[in-house]
């Protein structure tokens, strides 16, 4: 067998080759740029000291990006730990005799027939991304990578560390919290 | 106790939202249907969430604008790294 040949690192060229590379990655996931600025540069110190364990198999930014990936995932397990696991049901619907079914206010009301036609409005754009923005943290990552950048399934579990189950009721919950808000503000008569 | 054929508004609504992404089984499909059929409420919800759906992929683009670092940022960034080369 053939060696390839191998990859090198070079740390002192790593914040002019990667550094926006990375940062771009990373703020695509946590939505707040000084939070990661910091994590970039964790990234960097992190790789310093985990030199010795580069084989020179992957290239040097792949290998980076696998550091920066498990940093994402440690933000992200620290919200979900500060906030309780995303597994209990939430209390959409009513306990008891009722279980399961719609609470009263929760229950969707009818929307304005024009405005459910005429969803390319720039200003319904501007009511969405406000709109997003009042969801938690760990739902608007979820949601986004779902819907914006298109990820599988078992890709953000494997990067935010969660279960399938996990992510589909986080998915539930920001979808409820996002039709409520748009309903509020956009499509009720 | 869920039942294999009936579910109640809280499994719809869950099994609708799974649906949007085309990621809901047969199986599930089938319930929800079904209960649909039946159920005025989820029914209206399900047209929504359709809508809903429809307005994220309309106004919903991954952020064309690339995300930099400033030239500031950049340079403490590298000195914070030269130093620690060594």
């Amino acid at each position: 067998m053939s060696e390839k040949p191998k990859h090198t690192l070079n740390p002192n060229n790593w914040v002019g080759a990667h550094s926006d590379y990375l940062f771009n990655y990373t703020i695509t996931r946590v939505d707040n740029s000084e939070l990661a600025k910091d994590i970039v540069q964790e990234t960097f110190f992190s790789g310093l000291k985990a030199q010795h364990n580069f084989r020179g198999q992957a290239s040097e930014r792949t290998w980076l990006i696998s550091i920066l990936k498990r940093k994402i995932i440690d933000h992200y397990r620290k919200i979900n730990s500060a906030k309780g696991k995303a597994e209990i049901r939430v209390n959409f619907y009513e306990d008891g005799d009722k279980k399961g079914t719609w609470l009263e206010e929760r229950v969707p009301k009818m929307w304005d027939n024009e405005a459910e036609k005429n969803i390319e409005n720039d200003e319904l754009k501007s009511a969405l991304d406000s709109c997003i923005k009042n969801l938690p943290e760990k739902y608007r990552i979820v949601f986004l990578m779902k819907n914006v950048q298109h990820y599988e399934t078992e890709e953000i579990c494997n990067e935010l560390g969660i279960t399938a189950s996990n992510l589909w009721v986080i998915i539930h919950r920001a979808r409820h919290q996002l039709r409520k808000c748009l309903e509020d503000n956009w499509f009720s008569k | 106790m869920s039942n294999i054929i009936f579910i109640n508004c809280d499994e719809a609504t869950a099994i609708c939202n799974k649906n949007q992404y085309r990621e809901a089984s047969f199986w599930e499909k089938l319930k929800l249907g079904l209960h649909i059929f039946i159920c005025k409420k989820c029914r209206q919800f399900s047209k929504q969430n359709t809508i809903l759906t429809e307005v994220c992929n309309k106004h919903l683009h991954k952020c064309e604008d690339e995300h930099k670092l400033t030239k500031k940022q950049k340079e403490v960034l590298q000195t914070e790294v030269v130093k620690r080369v060594k």
